[in-house]
């Protein structure tokens, strides 16, 4: 499982080698370790004219006790004397040396055509270059096609543009994000924007997030335990992701119930017992599963509050060998069951207010894959499910959203042959694969309370990869 | 304050402001300031008159001139029973004395009083070596020739280099200029508006003289006429070409947009209404107000000169006045950054919010109403000389519009900052 390529190119050696004879240079990704700041480092929030998210953006920044430079632009200094940030001034024409930021939080929303995408330029060209590692590039807009100027829709979708090819630039474990927000959903961003800033979302990068109306009220939130009195069904929680995932969820203060297969039972009440949360064993692709695992929900805990999809198998074959079994069992466990277990969570009204379920897509459900024609097709399927639930659950105060995870190291990728790995993990903008934590905080972000606003998204945690891009 | 009486302010002289070793490099600050003195008497007829008293002070002084304005009024055309002190407030001394001096007037223990300032750069005071300061007083203190010997015998060659003032703070090791460098960095002041700043600063004292608007406040001395630091044909091209001095290579502050070291004196007379009327003296202005402020540079909490920043918000409120409430703005140009900081952070929300606890920012000023006789970047800061000159210009740009208000900003040494209002009479 260890990128011996990564530890040997951050040798001192290995920097001078991999320098000379150009060689990818992956970084070691700062990842989260409670109690720390969401950011270290100071963030420089620039909001050109007419920008509408500042207020909302510069509230944030003084929640989590960021330190904050601006450019001399009215919007941003009025947004951060409002929220209380005493803000310093960076001013590109006297800037030094050592000017350096760790975040770049770039209001676009002021952006309402095609030649004020100028702004952006004029923002970023004299700042790009001081993005220290693992620095983070956040730019927010207005969604698009909730614009009734077409004009403007068009210089908003433009930043995807520009925000994907920034990732693809800052390197050094540099992310870089679009945030489209709804017009009256600004209070909704601060789970995203305190997940973007950071090391959580250390594998997210190239990402488009849409913000909308929150499906329900909340309020009153703690930021280090987000799910403290929430219960939250991890299926497939026995190893692996699903393990990350429910130890991830149990440190933001969830009791987990973890769901898995009988024969993995030992393993899931080995990782359900430390978490203090409980273990389930069943089948999910039994007739009877969803039934069950209603029953034991509403029975154990009057019901649940996060759902995560994330059991799932791969049976590789190409479509004209592939057996039926092979092509049955993996649509049955990766789209059939979340599907059906969802149906009846929700038929059986378990799934309490403020609800959230979260399923695991891939990159092959996005790009396809040679030789996975049925583990594409379900993962695309997810997507599908995304796309035609999140709007009717939003009326029952629930988001849905999924996760779409590149190369992540897993046992499964440690048996890949060695051509085939290496190329899954350099070929993403941060130059190596992800760990399972990366998709469990992304999927804790989707889980929080606040993250209320987030709903119908797709976001991959992929390190930005080539494939499906 | 009720009861307190207008202070009046009658006008000032002062002598061109000289640069550091130039024609004033033989002249000491009591040659200086009672030249000034007996030029001011000249001019409203005070010859042997009695004063309420006399306040002016040097910043850089030599020990001998422990009582240096009384020293003044006693070789000046004046009346010898008025009495006098110095003050020392830094950049600051020549406001303050104006300050001190109306305070008296205003609660009735004094008539009348001059104050002013000067300071020479050019014949400055050397102090022996700390070391060989120690030893003289050790041999000096030696009860026995033997013990005076001993202490005599431990002087050593580099004890002879005497300490030079130093335009640094104590505090910091670090210089005004490099101080106010990292405040121009801080509020991301460019170089072109600091230039820009300074070439209006020489052409509007250029104009000044030229059209004889400075004749009755400027009085020749030792064959200067005009303040020697005046660049009459300086231009932005010309300013751009210099190298910066302070914040190192890529630093914006040049000798250009900076005050050289200056020698020079002003005094202003100041006087009841009464006593002006008395005499047949038109009063140009009135003293309204003043405010002085202080700010942590030491700890870095603000910058070194951003101190009139938090006076002027004070006095306005005072008077319920805003920013823009003025015909007239006399701010001291230590350095067209330090200028540029301070109407920058005006204009700032977080600024005025943050540090100032105002809900909205003061605003921005009409750039044309800011120092229009020139500023201290033309004319040169002869540190305790530089009141005077703002006092007494602002007076007459009053008097002569006839109505109106001014301020007047000076920021000064170690983290503070003097200012004040005045009305036209």
């Amino acid at each position: 499982m260890a990128d011996r390529y990564q530890q040997l190119v951050n040798t001192p050696i290995g920097k001078i080698v991999s320098k000379q004879i150009g060689l990818p240079a992956p970084v070691p990704l700062k990842r989260y370790e409670p109690g720390q700041p969401v950011i270290e480092g100071r963030v420089l929030f620039a909001a050109g004219p007419g920008a509408t998210l500042a207020p909302a953006i510069a509230r944030t920044l003084a929640a989590v006790e960021a330190e904050v430079s601006t450019p001399l632009q009215e919007e941003a200094r009025q947004a951060a004397a409002d929220a209380g940030v005493e803000a310093g001034i960076f001013n590109p024409e006297v800037a030094g040396e050592e000017d350096r930021f760790q975040a770049l939080v770039f209001d676009a929303s002021g952006i309402v055509d095609t030649s004020s995408l100028y702004e952006a330029y004029a923002f970023f060209h004299p700042t790009i270059r001081r993005v220290r590692a693992n620095g983070r590039v956040i730019v927010l807009g207005r969604v698009p096609d909730q614009l009734e100027d077409p004009e403007r829709a068009v210089a908003q979708r433009a930043l995807e543009g520009l925000t994907r090819s920034i990732g693809k630039e800052v390197r050094r474990g540099s992310t870089s994000q679009l945030v489209y927000v709804a017009d009256g959903a600004e209070g909704q961003i601060e789970s995203t924007l305190r997940f973007f800033l950071s090391p959580k979302s250390a594998y997210v990068s190239g990402q488009v997030v849409r913000i909308g109306a929150a499906v329900a009220q909340w309020d009153g939130i703690d930021w280090e335990r987000p799910l403290t009195g929430k219960v939250a069904l991890v299926t497939g929680a026995s190893r692996g992701i699903g393990e990350s995932i429910a130890e991830v969820l149990a440190r933001d203060g969830a009791h987990v119930v973890g769901v898995d297969v009988p024969a993995q039972e030992r393993e899931l009440e080995s990782v359900t017992g430390r978490l203090g949360g409980s273990a389930l064993t069943v089948d999910i692709t039994d007739h009877d599963a969803p039934e069950r695992i209603a029953s034991h929900l509403l029975e154990h805990h009057g019901g649940v509050d996060v759902v995560v999809h994330n059991a799932g198998v791969t049976r590789d074959k190409t479509l004209g060998r592939m057996n039926e079994d092979h092509w049955r069992m993996v649509i049955d466990i990766n789209l059939r069951a979340p599907h059906r277990i969802d149906r009846e969570l929700f038929s059986r009204q378990a799934v309490r207010d403020n609800g959230r379920v979260v399923c695991v897509s891939s990159i092959s459900g996005i790009a396809g894959n040679a030789g996975q024609t049925n583990y594409s097709t379900s993962k695309a399927g997810i997507i599908g499910m995304v796309q035609a639930y999140s709007g009717p659950l939003a009326a029952r105060q629930c988001t849905l959203n999924a996760v779409a995870p590149g190369f992540i190291e897993t046992q499964m990728t440690a048996a890949m042959p060695v051509a085939t790995r290496e190329a899954g993990r350099r070929m993403n903008s941060l130059q190596q694969g992800g760990l399972p934590v990366d998709v469990a905080e992304t999927i804790a972000w989707f889980a929080s309370p606040a993250s209320a606003g987030v709903n119908g998204n797709v976001t991959r945690v992929c390190g930005q990869s080539l494939i499906g891009a | 304050m009720n009861s307190s009486r207008r202070v009046a302010v009658l006008g000032g002289i002062r002598i061109p402001f000289a640069r550091q070793n130039g024609p004033y490099a033989q002249a000491s600050n009591q040659d200086m300031l009672t030249a000034t003195l007996d030029a001011l008497t000249d001019k409203f007829g005070l010859h042997g008159e009695v004063l309420g008293e006399v306040a002016a002070g040097a910043v850089l002084k030599h020990s001998r001139d422990f009582n240096l304005t009384r020293e003044c009024v006693l070789g000046s055309k004046l009346g010898p029973e008025t009495p006098a002190y110095d003050v020392q407030q830094a950049c600051g001394t020549g406001l303050e004395t104006t300050i001190t001096v109306g305070s008296k007037v205003a609660l009735g223990q004094i008539e009348a009083g001059i104050a002013g300032g000067v300071d020479t750069t050019s014949d400055a005071p050397l102090a022996v070596n700390e070391d060989l300061r120690e030893i003289l007083l050790e041999a000096y203190r030696a009860k026995s020739n033997v013990q005076r010997v001993k202490a005599l015998a431990k002087i050593r060659p580099q004890q002879l280099v005497p300490e030079i003032p130093r335009n640094a703070e104590p505090r910091t090791g670090l210089s005004m200029g490099e101080h106010t460098a990292i405040m121009a960095k801080d509020w991301g002041i460019g170089r072109a508006e600091q230039d820009e700043l300074a070439v209006e600063s020489h052409h509007k004292l250029a104009a000044a003289y030229d059209t004889g608007w400075l004749d009755d406040l400027v009085m020749p001395y030792l064959g200067q006429e005009r303040d020697q630091n005046l660049r009459v044909d300086t231009s932005l091209e010309k300013m751009a070409k210099l190298k910066p001095v302070f914040g190192g290579e890529e630093g914006t502050m040049t000798a250009g947009n900076s005050t050289p070291l200056s020698d020079g004196a002003s005094a202003v007379l100041i006087s009841s209404d009464e006593w002006a009327t008395e005499r047949g003296i038109p009063v140009q202005a009135h003293l309204v107000d003043a405010q002085t402020a202080g700010v942590d540079y030491v700890h870095r909490r603000e910058g070194l000169l951003m101190a009139p920043a938090y006076a002027v918000p004070r006095l306005l409120a005072r008077h319920n006045l805003t920013l823009q409430d003025f015909d007239f703005y006399e701010i001291h140009e230590a350095f067209a950054a330090q200028v540029l900081c301070t109407l920058r952070a005006w204009e700032d929300p977080v600024f005025c919010q943050e540090r100032l606890g105002l809900d909205e920012p003061l605003g921005s000023i009409d750039r044309a109403k800011l120092n229009v006789h020139g500023g201290s970047i033309a004319a040169g800061h002869p540190f305790a000389a530089t009141g005077g000159r703002i006092v007494a210009t602002l007076a007459k740009e009053l008097h002569e519009k006839g109505t109106g208000r001014g301020l007047i900003s000076i920021c000064a040494a170690g983290g503070m900052g003097v200012t004040a209002i005045m009305e036209a009479a």
